[in-house]
C-alpha cells in the first residue's frame, strides 16, 4: 500500500517536472515547425542563472527565504527573455521555410554553441541553489517523506498547463496563434503578422525551458551537461502526447512519470527500458502521439 | 577571371598545407629536440566528470608542475623538473570517448612526441588505451581509473603503470569499516549508476557483506541512469524498505543532488549514507549532508591524505593557487606525477637526460615511492599496480566548517587481492591471507 502511494506520488511529481521541461519544445514545434534541440540548453541556462542568483542572495546573507522563490522565477523570465529574443531574431528569422530536418540540424548547432557557451560563462564547477528546496521542509506520510518544494512543483505545472490552456483557447492572441497553427499561409493572407507571432511563441518557449531549470535548479547539482539529458526526455514526452500539442505533453509526462515510478518501485531493472517502452508503445498504434493531428502534405 | 580564382585558390590550399606540415613538423622536431621532458596530461576538461575530478586533478598538474620546475619540492623531489629537465605539460581533454582516446593518445606520442603519458578518469578509456601504449612502446600512468580488468585483461603489460587503486579495494574498505564501526547493522541498501562502475562497485560491496558481514540482508538496490539527476521515486523506493545503510557509488553532479534530496528528505536521517567517492564533494556538501555520512577517497586521498611533509607541502601550494583544499583526484593526479618522477630519476640515466620509456618502465616496476599519500608500493599486476590502505570516516559540519571524524584506516594487504587473485574469487573465499591491523 505504501509502495502504490509512493508510485502515485513520486509519478506525479516526476511527470509535472517532465510536463514542464517539454511544454516549451511543445509550443515551438506547434506554432514553428521547429523541432528545437536548444531547447535543453534554454533549461540548463535557467538554471544556471537562478542558482547563480539564488547563491549570490543567500552567500551574501540578503534576506527572507521567500525572497528566492521570485528570484528563481525572476532569473528564468529575464534570461528566457533575453536568450529567446537574441536567438530567434538573430538566427532562427535568417532560416524561417526551411526544411524541418534542416532546423533541427540548425538548433543542434545552436545546442552545442550554448553548451560551450555557458562553460565560458559559469565554468565547469558545480553551481547550488539548494535553499528554496530544504526551506519548504517536508511532510510524512507514513514511512514515505515527501519534499514539499516537489509537491509545490505539481501546483506551479498544473497552473502553468492551466495557463498555457487557457491563453490558447480563451484570448484574442491564443486565437490568431491557433489560426497560424492550423494554416500559416491563409494567416498572413488574413493580415496576420505571422512573424511577430513567432517571435512570441519562441520567446515564451525558450522561457518555459528556462522556467523548468530554475525550479528544477534547488534540488539538484548545476552542472555542465544537464541540458543535454534532459532533451532526450522532454522528445519522448512530446512524442507520446503527439508533437505540438499541450494537453498531449501533459498526458504524455503522466504516462511516463507513473511508468517510470511504477517500474522503480516494482521492477527497478526496467526502469531505463520503460520510458522508451511506452514511447514505443503508443507509437505503434498511433504514430502521430496521443493527440497528435494527421496532416496532409502540401506539395 | 575565373581562371585568376581558380589559381588564387590553389595557392591558398598549397599555402595552409604548406603551413600545416611546417607546423606539425615543428610541433614534433620541438618536443624530441629541446631537452625538456614532455609530459601528456589527460583528464575531463569537459562534460560532467569535468568539474568533480578532471579540474582539479588538471589545477593539481599546473600548480606541481610549476613547482617542480622551479625546484621547490621537499625532498626526495627538491631536484628541478624531472631528473634535472624542465617539464613540459600537455593537457588534453578526456572527454569524447574511447575511440577518440585513442587518437588523442596517438597524436601525444606520435606529433606531440612526448615522453610519458598521465591520465585518464574513465575506466573505458584506460581499457582502450592500455594496449596502445604497449603498440607504441609509451611510459603511460593511469592515475584515477578503478576497472580491476586493466591488468587482469594486459597481464603482459610492460609499459602501463596505474598508482592509483582499483575499485574493488573501494568497497571491501566500505565493508571493513562498516565491521569495525557498525558491526550489528542488518539492512542494506544500495543506490548505483546504471553502467559498469556502478554494477562493479555493488558486486564488490554486497559480495564483500556477504562475508564480513554475514546477518546483513540486501533490501533494495536502485540503478538509476547516470546523469539523471532527479531521484524521488528511487529515494521513496529506499525510504519504504527502512535501510539502516545506503551505499553508492555515485559521483559528481549524481552524487551531489542524491545527497542533497535525500537529506531534504530524510532518507539520510533514518538511514546512514556510505558514498565510496563522497570525498570528492567535501567542499560543496556544507549543511546539506548530514552528519555522520560515512565518506571515502578511493584511497588514502583528499581529505584522507597523512600528515607527511610532501602532503602538507601540496596542500599549502594547491590551497595558494586556488583557494580551495585539494580533493582526492588533485592528490591521485600529484601522486602520479611524484611516481614519474621517481622513475625517470631511478633509471639510471645522467643529469638531465631524458629516460626511455624501458628505463622508466624497468625503474617503476615493482617500486616504493614516496608520495603526498604516504608510501605506495607498485606490489601487485606485476609491478604495475600500486598497493595502499584505504580510509572512510564521517562526514561533520559545525559552525560553518566540516571536518571528518572517526576515520579508520586499513593497510594496503587487508584490503587488496593477493597477486594474480580476482577481486571477486578472493571475496568469495572470504579474504584468505589478508593482513588486517
Amino acid at each position: 500500500m505504501t509502495s502504490l502511494l509512493a508510485v502515485l506520488i513520486d509519478g506525479s511529481i516526476y511527470a509535472s517536472w517532465l510536463f514542464l521541461v517539454a511544454a516549451g519544445l511543445t509550443v515551438i514545434y506547434g506554432v514553428m515547425r521547429i523541432l528545437n534541440m536548444a531547447h535543453g540548453s534554454f533549461y540548463a541556462i535557467g538554471a544556471y542563472s537562478a542558482a547563480s542568483l539564488v547563491g549570490w542572495y543567500f552567500n551574501n546573507g540578503m534576506g527572507p527565504a521567500w525572497v528566492s522563490y521570485l528570484l528563481l522565477v525572476g532569473a528564468a523570465l529575464v534570461a528566457g527573455l533575453i536568450v529567446g529574443v537574441i536567438v530567434e531574431r538573430g538566427l532562427l528569422r535568417l532560416m524561417y521555410g526551411r526544411d524541418e530536418i534542416l532546423m533541427v540540424i540548425i538548433t543542434y548547432a545552436l545546442l552545442l554553441i550554448l553548451e560551450d557557451g555557458m562553460k565560458i560563462v559559469w565554468g565547469v564547477s558545480p553551481y547550488f541553489a539548494y535553499q528554496p528546496y530544504s526551506e519548504l521542509g517536508r511532510t510524512s506520510l507514513g514511512l514515505l517523506k515527501v519534499s514539499n518544494y516537489d509537491v509545490a512543483l505539481v501546483g506551479v505545472s498544473a497552473l502553468l498547463g492551466l495557463g498555457l490552456w487557457a491563453w490558447l483557447e480563451r484570448t484574442n492572441q491564443g486565437k490568431v496563434l491557433r489560426a497560424v497553427i492550423h494554416d500559416r499561409e491563409i494567416a498572413v493572407a488574413m493580415g496576420v503578422n505571422v512573424k511577430l507571432m513567432f517571435t512570441i511563441t519562441f520567446v515564451l518557449g525558450t522561457t518555459l525551458g528556462a522556467l523548468a531549470g530554475a525550479l528544477t535548479a534547488p534540488a539538484i547539482s548545476v552542472v555542465p551537461g544537464i541540458g543535454i539529458e534532459v532533451i532526450v526526455l522532454a522528445f519522448a514526452v512530446v512524442v507520446i502526447g503527439g508533437l505540438g500539442s499541450i494537453g498531449g505533453a501533459a498526458v504524455g509526462a503522466l504516462l511516463v512519470g507513473l511508468s517510470r515510478a511504477a517500474a522503480v518501485h516494482y521492477a527497478p531493472e526496467f526502469e531505463l527500458f520503460v520510458i522508451y517502452g511506452v514511447m514505443s508503445l503508443v507509437l505503434a498504434f498511433r504514430p502521430e502521439g496521443l493527440f497528435g493531428r494527421t496532416l496532409a502534405r502540401k506539395i | 577571371m575565373k581562371n585568376n580564382k581558380s589559381k588564387f585558390s590553389k595557392y591558398l590550399v598549397s599555402g595552409v598545407a604548406a603551413l600545416a606540415l611546417a607546423a606539425g613538423a615543428a610541433g614534433s622536431a620541438s618536443a624530441a629536440e629541446n631537452g625538456k621532458f614532455r609530459v601528456g596530461i589527460v583528464t575531463f576538461l569537459s562534460g560532467p566528470a569535468a568539474g568533480p575530478f578532471g579540474v582539479p586533478s588538471a589545477n593539481a598538474a599546473k600548480v606541481l608542475v610549476e613547482e617542480l620546475n622551479k625546484g621547490n619540492l621537499p625532498a626526495p623531489y627538491d631536484k628541478i623538473g624531472i631528473n634535472g629537465a624542465e617539464i613540459e605539460a600537455v593537457i588534453i581533454d578526456e572527454a569524447g570517448g574511447a575511440t577518440k582516446q585513442v587518437e588523442e593518445y596517438r597524436n601525444l606520442v606520435q606529433r606531440q612526441k612526448v615522453d610519458a603519458v598521465i591520465g585518464y578518469v574513465s575506466s573505458g578509456d584506460c581499457l582502450a588505451i592500455a594496449p596502445v601504449a604497449e603498440e607504441l612502446k609509451t611510459f603511460t600512468i593511469a592515475y584515477d581509473c578503478g576497472t580491476p580488468r586493466l591488468f587482469a585483461d594486459n597481464p603482459d603489460a610492460q609499459y602501463m603503470f596505474r598508482t592509483g587503486l582499483d575499485a574493488s579495494v573501494d568497497n571491501i574498505g566500505a565493508v571493513r569499516y562498516l565491521a569495525a564501526t557498525r558491526p550489528n547493522v542488518t539492512r542494506l541498501a544500495g543506490i548505483q549508476q546504471n553502467y559498469s562502475w556502478g554494477q562493479d562497485s555493488w558486486a564488490d560491496f554486497t559480495a564483500a557483506a556477504s562475508a564480513l558481514l554475514p546477518e546483513a540482508e540486501v533490501v533494495e538496490e536502485q540503478f538509476p541512469k547516470i546523469y539523471q539527476g532527479q531521484y524521488g521515486a528511487e529515494i521513496s523506493a529506499l525510504s519504504v524498505k527502512r535501510p539502516e545503510i545506503v551505499h553508492s557509488s555515485f559521483w559528481g553532479g549524481d552524487m551531489e543532488a542524491l545527497v542533497l534530496q535525500a537529506n531534504a528528505r530524510g532518507l539520510l536521517e533514518d538511514a546512514t549514507g556510505l558514498l565510496t567517492c563522497g570525498e570528492a564533494s567535501f567542499a560543496t556538501y556544507k549543511d546539506q549532508a548530514p552528519n555522520g555520512m560515512i565518506i571515502g577517497a578511493r584511497g588514502p586521498f583528499g581529505q584522507f591524505a597523512p600528515d607527511n611533509e610532501l602532503n602538507t607541502w601540496f596542500e599549502g601550494v594547491y590551497q595558494n593557487a586556488y583557494d580551495l583544499e585539494p580533493v582526492y583526484p588533485a592528490t591521485k593526479m600529484a601522486q602520479a606525477i611524484l611516481g614519474l618522477k621517481y622513475a625517470a630519476e631511478n633509471a639510471g640515466v645522467a643529469d638531465k637526460e631524458i629516460p626511455s620509456a624501458e628505463q622508466l618502465a624497468a625503474a617503476m616496476k615493482g617500486a616504493t615511492f614516496e608520495s603526498v599519500s604516504g608510501t605506495v608500493e607498485m606490489a601487485r599486476g606485476n609491478g604495475h599496480q600500486a598497493m595502499q590502505g584505504i580510509t572512510y570516516g564521517e562526514y561533520h559540519y559545525e559552525d560553518g566548517v566540516a571536518s571528518i571524524k572517526n576515520a579508520v584506516s586499513f593497510d594496503g594487504e587487508c584490503v587488496t587481492p593477493p597477486e594474480g587473485v580476482a577481486a571477486a574469487d578472493w571475496i568469495a573465499d572470504g579474504f584468505p591471507g589478508a593482513k588486517c591491523n
